[in-house]
């Protein structure tokens, strides 16, 4: 046993020191290789923790949320729909929602605007996301002005600043009383943006949605479920975001191979040449070729995948924050749960290190068994 | 006696293996899967019946992704193509799209 631990330790000896003198090519296909691997986890990662972030968090919205549409446009909805909603039997309670965006031309920023049906802010008050006190640098006391739907101008106190571990929900939000909204919007008393439904047994809520359909045809109910499979779907695997970067690697990877599979460089058919004819065997030199590959794509791949760790977790993808932002200007400042897939980096490792491992030995097992002369020729 | 490179390239290996395998237990923990902040975020979206994550602010449809149309991010005339970018990063819902195929 001792004796075939030292035999693969002076394999992996001569092996390193035959890397090193390729030193250049050698650390630029290991940067390349673990900023593959960087870019691709980072994706997965901020992807896979933004889903399991909606998921988990959106658990609590509302069961079912009506709209009114009018020739495909949403309209405001007469809050004589929510009184005869509530009398849908399996129905707990239902809220009429009043939201909106305000868009604020000194900042160029949006808001999401809302009035706050529990424990409302007192009139001439507001609640505000933490974004918006960061951006605007306004904290609690402090007045905001803002031009109402008559273009008059209204001051609102800043009662309180929403926490900002919660800015993945309410970095943008501005919380009014009702009547400070209907005021500020110009909103009729009798209408509502739209309506949340409670349903009391979950088994029910498809069937509620139905006769919500029936009873009002002119209505769009969005259920818990259809919110949750939406941010399913938005940082799925089919996304643009993942779509664009899982092109990005298949393509590198496909240039590592073709650049591996299509043959070795003219030193390295010299050097397995020369092995051959100081006594080496083929298994030798495959064993060589197979500790060359493991040791460049397990590093790369560790180095890549705590990199992106780091990334995501402790820096809030700093990196993909131009990309994120769009042309928002108010943007959360988030820390998401760290949590790794275990299967994510078993498919990520099959796809990366396995394909590598492979690409380095097929081409050394056709060189080393041919006549060494021949090869050193 | 100087370290052989294996000893240098193993160690290197073990230590980062080590380090993932250290991230993905404190993953695992209960206090790091939302914990206190989880409830808190849950609570608001309970009181204020929010419906959608806060992430993209540039535009109504991508603000509110789960309450979006397909009109709305081709609003401002007949022929005009949405330009905000994160429309390029979140595809419309799925559900969106389907009931307008049904409708086609």
């Amino acid at each position: 046993m001792r004796k075939l631990i030292e035999r693969q330790r002076n394999i992996l000896d001569f092996t390193l020191s035959s890397l090193l003198r390729r030193k250049g090519k050698n650390s630029a296909l290991l940067l390349v290789y673990t900023g593959t691997i960087f870019i691709l986890a980072s994706v997965l990662f901020l992807t896979g923790a933004l889903r399991r972030e909606a998921a988990l968090v959106l658990e609590a919205a509302p069961d079912i949320v009506v709209q009114r549409t009018m020739a495909g446009r949403y309209q405001p909805i007469p809050l004589a729909y929510a009184e005869e909603i509530g009398r849908i039997r399996g129905v707990a309670s239902v809220w009429p929602r009043l939201w909106g965006y305000h868009y604020d031309a000194a900042f160029r920023a949006n808001y999401t605007l809302m009035a706050q049906v529990e424990s409302p802010p007192e009139r001439g008050t507001i609640r505000i996301g933490s974004g918006i006190s960061r951006m605007r640098g306004a904290r609690r006391g402090d007045i905001i002005a803002l031009p109402g739907h008559d273009g008059q101008s209204r001051s609102f106190t800043v009662g309180q600043v929403l926490d900002h571990r919660s800015q993945l929900l309410s970095s943008d939000l501005m919380l009014l009383s009702e009547k400070d909204y209907r005021d500020f919007s110009g909103f009729p008393t009798d209408r509502a943006t739209d309506l949340a439904v409670r349903v009391r047994n979950p088994r029910e809520q498809s069937t509620v949605a139905e006769k919500i359909s029936r009873m009002y045809p002119d209505t769009r109910p969005i259920m818990r479920t259809e919110i949750l499979r939406t941010y399913d779907a938005v940082f799925g695997w089919r996304s643009g975001v993942v779509m664009l970067s899982f092109c990005g690697a298949a393509l590198a990877f496909g240039i590592f191979a073709w650049d591996k599979a299509t043959g070795l460089s003219a030193e390295e058919r010299k050097e397995i040449g020369i092995l051959k004819a100081v006594g080496w065997e083929t298994s030798d030199i495959l064993l060589m070729k197979g500790w060359e590959g493991m040791v460049i794509s397990l590093t790369a791949f560790l180095g890549g995948i705590l990199l992106a760790y780091a990334h995501v977790f402790l820096a809030s993808s700093i990196l993909f924050a131009p990309v994120l932002k769009g042309w928002s200007i108010l943007y959360p400042e988030f820390r998401l749960s760290p949590l790794l897939d275990v299967g994510q980096l078993a498919t990520l490792f099959f796809l990366t290190v396995v394909p590598y491992t492979v690409t380095t030995i097929v081409p050394s097992w056709r060189i080393a068994t041919v006549d060494p002369d021949s090869v050193m020729r | 006696m100087p370290l052989r490179p294996s000893t240098i390239c193993l160690g290197t290996i073990l230590a980062l293996s080590v380090l993932l395998a250290g991230v993905l237990l404190k993953g695992s923990l209960p206090g790091e899967q939302g914990g206190p902040d989880l409830q808190q975020k849950r609570a608001l979206v309970r009181a204020l019946e929010l419906t959608d994550l806060c992430l993209f602010t540039e535009a109504s449809y991508t603000r509110h992704l789960s309450m979006s149309d397909l009109s709305t991010p081709f609003q401002d005339s007949p022929a005009s193509l949405e330009h905000f970018p994160t429309g390029a990063l979140a595809a419309p819902p799925d559900l969106l799209v389907k009931r307008y195929a049904e409708t086609d």
